[in-house]
């Protein structure tokens, strides 16, 4: 395939240290497996950082890839938020993290940092509940606005059905537990 | 369905013979919703094709549940799917028929564990025919439009049922 790239990539040691210079300690962990990096950062600067990493001419993340959620159950943090980065520019990829605790189970939206992200903030309330601060329009996106609980959580009980229309005949005989 | 004369008239000659003029046209012009929710609407599309052609037995699709007297559940049935599924249902003028194709349709199938799923299109409205497979092979579905087929040849309309 043709290179379209205008830029060199930026070395990922470069990348943490102009983290470092620009915020301090906000890097928890970073790894670099099989080429893919990754920084583990703060919830608490999430949108400052993301931000950096758009904005910065040296950096130049101009692409929201994906936005998602894990649920570690039984860990502590629960949650973790995956962000994938992409500069359209070098080509240079970077998935960024953050850990979510259960009790407060908030982050920044980036909503306001790429229009993308909108949707797929609104993917991770329906599934995860995860509650975007500073989201346009936090609303479910595929279930029903009378659907309760979060489905991808997991301790979402198994066989748990919710349906919206009159059955005719029951769906089960008992509720099992799993 | 409220004829007047429905199933009143003695099982003469002539009634149950009208009978059967009015089965014999009822199943063979079976015209199915063109309506499918999963992956067995690619089969369902496969059968209305050149190579099964369920033209040859009568049944053509239609864009209007209005013009429908078979509704062929195509697929995986969500229960947000279900209320447009029931509400296309109420939609089509009787008599009116309902084949249940494949595992999902018919009970769930390998998204039985789901969050979203309906676990069988019969718990929201009756199904004449079954046909089982994931998906079910052309074959399998012109199988049961010919079991269904039989199964309005029975039926009784004017003659008092038998
Ligand atoms: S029965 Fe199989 S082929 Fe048909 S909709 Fe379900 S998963 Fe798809």
């Amino acid at each position: 395939m043709a290179s379209t790239k205008t830029s060199a990539p930026v070395a990922f040691s470069d990348l943490l240290s102009a983290l470092k210079g620009r915020f301090g300690d906000v890097v928890l962990a970073h790894r670099s497996d099989f080429g893919d990096d990754t920084v583990v950062v703060q919830r608490e600067r999430w949108l400052d950082i993301l931000q950096f990493l758009k904005d910065a001419p040296s950096l130049a993340f101009n692409y929201l890839v994906d936005l998602t959620c894990v649920d570690y159950f039984g860990q502590e943090p629960r949650f973790e938020m995956v962000v994938h980065l992409l500069a359209f520019e070098s080509g240079k990829r970077l998935r960024v993290k953050a850990r979510i605790p259960e009790e407060d189970a908030t982050i920044a939206s980036l909503a306001p940092l790429w229009r993308s992200a909108n949707w797929l903030e609104r993917e991770v309330y329906d599934m995860f509940g995860i509650r975007f601060v500073g989201h346009p329009d936090l609303r479910r996106i595929l279930m029903y606005d009378e659907f309760e609980g979060y489905p991808l959580r997991k301790d979402y009980p198994l066989k748990k059905s919710q349906p919206r229309v009159p059955l005719l005949s029951p769906e089960r005989e008992e509720e099992e537990g799993i | 369905m409220h004829y007047t004369l429905r199933n009143k008239l003695p099982s003469t000659a002539l009634f149950t013979t009208v009978d059967a003029v009015l089965n014999w046209g009822r199943l063979s012009s079976l015209w199915y919703l063109l309506f499918g929710t999963a992956c067995c609407a690619i089969e369902l599309m496969q059968t209305g094709g050149p190579r099964a052609d369920l033209d040859r037995f009568g049944a053509v699709f239609r864009s209007s549940p209005r013009q429908s007297d078979l509704l062929i559940v195509a697929g995986t049935v969500t229960y947000k799917m279900a209320s447009r599924i029931k509400r296309l249902y109420e939609q089509m003028a009787d008599p009116k028929y309902v084949i249940s194709m494949g595992s999902c349709s018919n009970c769930g199938g390998l998204f039985d564990l789901g969050y979203s799923v309906l676990r069988g299109i019969d718990k929201v409205i009756p199904v004449d025919v079954y046909v089982p497979g994931c998906p079910p092979r052309p074959e399998a579905l012109t199988q049961g439009l010919l079991v269904l087929q039989e199964k309005i040849r029975k039926q009784r309309y004017l003659a008092r049922e038998a």
